[in-house]
């Protein structure tokens, strides 16, 4: 076993470990802060995996927005010092179903997918690449640029060097979507906030006239 | 002996002397290479700390027409800062009964890992980072946004008013100051096109004016922009409302006594010193002089360092030099800090909220579109990519062929060139057909 191998276990645990207590905990912030563990658990598992990317978006949106906000909006609205929540029983078998349902769709689909096949279906290209990179030094993330050119409807992984000559697509028709669908989000947002507002000024006006 | 010079990292010095050894040693190159990186960065981590609250109480001292330490550690009491750890090491490490122990205990750690880990890839000189990657900018700003977590945590697992409170404007605070922060960290990297912080300090190699600082009046701006921001996020006066003591007794370490409290100041010192690091990498040339001739020597004995074999001490010392320049910015940048939390009143927290929504915010989109106009403007209406006919483009000192076939080419493509020549050369050819700069 690798001191990789070692760390990937161990973020692993973590990340499971983690998930485990934000449900059994029933105290608000120590959730937040066991999601925190599981969270800042998985992204040092896709550091591990070399999607540097993934990683640190992970941990920009996931640990250091989402979360922060949540306790952030639990702090606003709690009404006692330290707020607990006690789930009923109904909820809990609801809950454990939910879970079930899902943990067998994924399993489900992870055995579907032929994993043995991977490296024929690569291409000799990549293995060749894998092998000389391994030989040398343990491959390096930096997948920024070529998610960059993904996005922007440019595969230059897939393109070049295939013998075809036609064009992959990339994922620009998603990332436009995407960002329409937040730019919407965003708007409406701000419109809630500000009508909000808006009611309470013409409440006190009339309230005053 | 003279390897150690000759590598350009301590995990391929190892790597390459554990070949040496015979087959059936394991390969835990990387393991010492990651526990030296680690064992000097933490070190690094406290002793900075240490000079800065000496630096803050010398600075504040004068400002108030008075002294400072005197007497620990001879005439200018330099030693106060480790008089003061000692001191906090004995005391006692108490726990409100109100608090929530676990999460009151936890949070001065996770402040100190959030502020720790992201020294991992601030560069002190070309290529001497703990890990060199391409989006170091980026992962460097993610790891910072985690700090406010600890303090919101600290704030609320205290049991008090008056933690809460600070807890809870730092909450909101810095949910706000990391939109600016993260246009304003943009606008250079738009500059040269790249995220990895080594590439953006070596463009900057050359006279003063290829500084970032320099290039454009929006990056210009965006420098004193992404600085305020950057001191609001350190949470350092005129923005330390979290911790307001005319207010909140403490804030959100009122009850904190020890080295618990300390780690908090650790962290926060730290984080001063890292983020005056990213501007001066960002927008004041890094490890470069400003002095067009000075860097021509400083990068061609880098150069030199990177062949194959042969003793590069220069290359060692090129790169300790780049390093103390960097600190002495670094540094500089941190003094100014000080200056200004000795100099302006605070604000009061609507003031800092009013600051960054409505003045921060749209003068960083502001920047940020300007910046992005910019080189279209100028390429359309004269012909160039900078202003002044004189200024070389970004990057001309490190665009140089190689003196010397079998040499390594210069770093700016040698960070890239790490991925195989093959990959290298599709990358380019698609820079090309999408019309890039590269």
């Amino acid at each position: 076993m690798t001191a990789k191998e070692l760390l990937f276990w161990m973020f692993a645990l973590v990340a499971c470990g983690g998930s485990i207590a934000v449900v059994v905990s029933q105290n608000i912030v120590r959730m937040a802060f066991y999601l925190i563990m599981a969270l800042g658990s998985v992204a040092a598992l896709f550091f591990l995996l070399n999607a540097d990317f993934v990683a640190a978006t992970q941990l920009l949106i996931y640990v250091g927005g989402t979360v922060v906000l949540l306790v952030f909006g639990v702090m606003l609205t709690a009404s006692g010092p330290y707020l607990k929540i006690k789930t009923s029983p109904a909820d809990g078998v609801l809950g454990a179903g939910v879970g079930v349902l899902f943990l067998a769709m994924i399993l489900a689909t992870v055995y579907r997918v032929d994993w043995g096949n991977t490296a024929t279906r690569a291409g000799a290209g990549i293995a060749a690449y894998d092998a000389s990179i391994a030989s040398n030094y343990p491959p390096e993330g930096n997948t920024a640029r070529p998610l960059g050119w993904a996005l922007l409807g440019v595969r230059p992984d897939k393109d070049l060097g295939s013998l075809t000559g036609e064009l992959s697509t990339g994922y620009l028709l998603v990332f436009e979507i995407a960002s329409v669908h937040l730019l919407v989000v965003l708007i409406g947002a701000a419109y809630l906030a500000r009508a909000k507002r808006r009611i309470d000024a013409d409440a006190n006006e009339k309230g005053t006239g | 002996m003279p390897a150690i010079f000759a590598d350009g990292s301590i995990a391929k010095f190892l790597d390459d002397a554990w070949r040496h050894l015979p087959g059936w040693v394991p390969n835990i190159s990387p393991a010492i290479a990651a526990f030296i990186h680690a064992f000097l960065l933490i070190n690094f981590f406290a002793v900075v700390p240490l000079f800065f609250i000496w630096l803050e109480r010398k600075v504040s001292g004068r400002i108030q027409d008075r002294l400072g330490p005197t007497r620990v550690g001879g005439k200018f009491g330099w030693l106060q800062g480790l008089a003061d750890g000692i001191k906090l090491i004995q005391k006692e490490d108490l726990v409100p009964a109100a608090a929530d122990s676990m999460l009151f205990r936890s949070a001065p750690f996770l402040v100190c890992v959030a502020s720790f880990a992201a020294f991992m890839v601030l560069p002190f000189s070309d290529g001497w980072v703990s890990v060199e990657s391409d989006i170091g900018l980026f992962i460097a700003l993610a790891i910072l946004s985690l700090e406010v977590f600890g303090i919101v945590l600290a704030g609320y697992s205290s049991g008090s008013k008056w933690s809460l409170y600070g807890g809870m404007r730092e909450a909101a605070q810095m949910v706000s100051y990391e939109i600016p922060l993260a246009i304003c960290a943009i606008v250079p990297v738009i500059a040269v096109g790249s995220l990895n912080l080594i590439e953006i300090s070596n463009v900057q190699a050359g006279w003063l004016p290829n500084w970032l600082l320099f290039h454009d009046p929006f990056t210009f701006l965006a420098f004193f922009v992404f600085f305020t921001v950057a001191t609001a996020g350190c949470k350092r006066a005129p923005f330390d409302l979290a911790e307001a003591e005319s207010e909140l007794v403490g804030g959100f370490h009122t009850e904190y006594s020890g080295m618990r409290w300390s780690f908090f100041f650790m962290a926060e010192y730290a984080s001063m010193f890292l983020v005056s690091g990213i501007a001066s990498i960002l927008f004041l040339g890094g490890w470069h002089t400003g002095i067009g001739p000075v860097d021509q020597v400083l990068v061609d004995m880098r150069a030199s360092g990177t062949g194959a074999d042969g003793f590069v001490i220069a290359s060692y010392l090129a790169n300790l030099v780049g390093m103390a320049i960097f600190m002495v910015k670094g540094s500089l940048l941190v003094f100014v800090q000080v200056w200004v939390r000795w100099t302006l009143p605070r604000l009061r927290i609507d003031q800092v909220m009013l600051t960054c929504l409505k003045y921060l915010v749209p003068i960083s989109c502001f920047l940020f579109l300007g910046a992005s106009l910019w080189p279209v403007v100028l390429t359309q209406t004269l012909g160039r990519t900078t202003v002044l006919e004189m200024a070389p483009p970004l990057g001309e000192l490190l665009s140089k062929p190689a003196a010397k076939p079998g040499e390594r080419a210069p770093r700016i493509q040698g960070s890239r060139a790490k991925a195989g020549d093959a990959s290298d050369r599709q990358r380019f050819a698609v820079a090309r057909a999408l019309g890039g700069d590269e």
